[in-house]
């Protein structure tokens, strides 16, 4: 196998939006311009930037959810785009998705155990009672009980919910999982231990992550290789030590002075000039 | 130095249930020139203390025990049209959405002159004057006065929030969780903004955060808050640096740092419920 299980080339999504005096005119925002990037197996692949800079939408696009304008992902080695209907969905099974919002991405009317198993159930695999083990051992791993099954995802708290979005995406032991945010609308305490359960699972299942996220200092320790965007572009990347060390673009020098906690940044943090531009 | 204000054991329980404490015995003080950080997890009751600061505690919720001296008066004891008259004059607000907090249909210039006209009076071209001295104050060219809030980003929208709230230059300047929706370059600006406005109109902030950068970049004293109680208070050095309290301890080590130096460490609830005995006395 080789070394990148994932990689994005020239990768293109435009969005029109609507301008000028009532919205006659078209104006084209190109929320990915030219997207490189390269996942190696089992490690983890940040991806910063401010809101609007196409972090999100670069998730969506890598894992097919959004069709895109131009370029391919190839994940080991195929390209997606090129792959009929029916086995781009049987590739679906290695490529999950943990979302930010574990209020908005469960389904109310769903017990846990359903909204868990339903990818098993989906892909065909294993009988009944194989699911359920399956759905019951995964809980588990992410610290949940089996009689959380039957319960509906209002009982839950926002890291327990987090915990479930977690298990859905790993019960169908994937290669790839691309995480949104999924960190960010927790309490530190709560982060932390999310943090420390997608470490592990990392370990145990050797997962591959591209790791979403506007929080620098949860990128420092969850990353690997980073990757920051701005206006659509990947201005820089490259190993997480370097970069945090020796950024080389005002864009980046720029958003690691902006890590709250560093005192002396605050009285002679300047406008951002580039930023504004 | 008396304080600007001081919370005397402040309890708030929701109207059925009595019982269930979710401020519990609170007291702290905050000085005029200075920021008291009130930092804990969600559901520790920080925002309903600065809520009930503010006197606008939901009708859901009762005020059971507790004084809130605001330069010497007592807030509790006032009747509703004195704390309006307080609210936007000598106590300014700021909340964390800053779409959900402006009116969509006004434009910015309106909302931030409305506390001006009702509290000073001002009206015509000496209004006008006054709200585009704050637009700049906060760093927005005054032509934006004529804008709706949905014209502006986040972070011009909460700069509109905190012109507001200084409109009449407030002593006191509740800020609840004003960065949070904020990208983090952003949040940096506000900050210094906040902390800059805050020295040169000697007001007295506080601050409700759940980020320890924050606390770390502008407090000068912290209060940390766990299920409804004060578990520490003290200055930002000896809370950051040297925690006396277990709570205060785990949840400093869940904090990632900028180095990626630090092992994280998630709290340990079930022995912290066995170390509640050992609670530190808290001095303020």
């Amino acid at each position: 196998m080789s070394e990148f299980i994932l990689k994005a080339r020239d990768l293109n999504k435009f969005y029109t939006q609507r301008s000028g005096r009532f919205g006659f005119g078209t104006k084209i925002v190109k929320a990915l311009d030219n997207v490189n990037l390269d996942l190696r197996h089992a490690q983890t692949l940040a991806v910063v930037g401010e809101s609007g800079s196409g972090k999100s939408t670069l998730a969506r696009c890598l894992l097919q959810l959004q069709p895109l304008d131009g370029g391919s992902v190839f994940f080991q080695g195929r390209d997606l785009a090129d792959l009929p209907a029916v086995e781009l969905r049987k590739q679906r099974r290695h490529l999950q998705m943990i979302f930010q919002d574990p209020f908005a991405s469960l389904n109310p009317r769903m017990n846990v155990g359903e909204i868990v198993s339903e990818g098993l159930l989906i892909h065909g695999l294993g009988d009944r009672d194989e699911r359920y083990q399956k759905t019951k051992h995964m809980l588990e791993r992410v610290g949940l009980r089996e009689s959380d099954m039957k319960k509906y995802p209002h009982e839950f708290s926002g890291g327990q919910r987090q915990r479930i979005g977690i298990a859905r995406a790993l019960v169908l032991s994937p290669k790839v999982v691309v995480c949104d945010e999924p960190v960010s609308a927790l309490d530190v305490s709560i982060q932390a231990q999310i943090l420390l359960l997608l470490k592990e699972l990392q370990k145990e299942m050797s997962l591959s992550y591209i790791f979403i996220t506007h929080d620098l200092r949860v990128v420092r320790h969850i990353a690997d290789e980073v990757a920051v965007m701005y206006q659509g572009k990947i201005i820089e990347n490259g190993n997480i030590a370097d970069i945090y060390q020796s950024p080389k673009e005002e864009y980046t020098r720029n958003l690691l002075s902006a890590i709250p906690g560093q005192k002396q940044r605050i009285a002679s943090f300047k406008s951002r000039v580039i930023l504004e531009s | 130095m008396a304080a600007l204000v001081s919370i005397e054991e402040l309890t708030i329980a929701p109207l059925d249930q009595p019982s269930l404490k979710l401020v519990n015995n609170v007291s702290f003080a905050i000085q005029s020139g200075k920021t008291t950080c009130v930092v804990g997890e969600s559901g520790s009751g920080k925002s309903l203390t600065a809520l009930s600061v503010m006197g606008l505690l939901s009708n859901q919720l009762k005020r059971q025990h507790g004084k809130i001296l605001f330069q010497g008066q007592d807030l509790t004891l006032l009747s509703a049209e004195k704390m309006r008259e307080i609210r936007g004059r000598q106590i300014g607000m700021i909340f964390q959405e800053p779409m959900t907090s402006l009116n969509p249909v006004l434009t910015v210039g309106y909302q931030i002159g409305e506390s001006l006209s009702v509290h000073l009076g001002l009206k015509g071209d000496a209004l006008k004057k006054k709200v585009a001295e704050l637009l700049e104050q906060v760093g927005i060219p005054a032509s934006r006065a004529n804008s709706y809030p949905d014209e502006l980003s986040g972070g011009q929208r909460q700069r509109v929030m905190i012109a507001m709230s200084i409109a009449c230059e407030p002593a006191l300047l509740i800020a609840d969780e004003p960065t949070t929706a904020l990208d983090v370059t952003v949040q940096a600006q506000i900050l210094s903004l906040l902390d800059k406005l805050k020295a040169s109109m000697n007001m007295g902030m506080l601050l409700i955060t759940h980020d320890f950068g924050v606390v770390a970049d502008v407090a000068d004293h912290v209060v940390v808050m766990f299920r409804g109680e004060i578990v520490e208070a003290g200055t930002v050095n000896q809370v950051l640096n040297k925690p006396k309290h277990p709570y205060t301890k785990a949840l400093l080590d869940c904090v990632p740092d900028a180095e990626g130096k630090k092992l994280l460490k998630p709290i340990d609830y079930a022995w912290l419920k066995d170390s509640k005995s050992k609670k530190v006395k808290v001095a303020s």
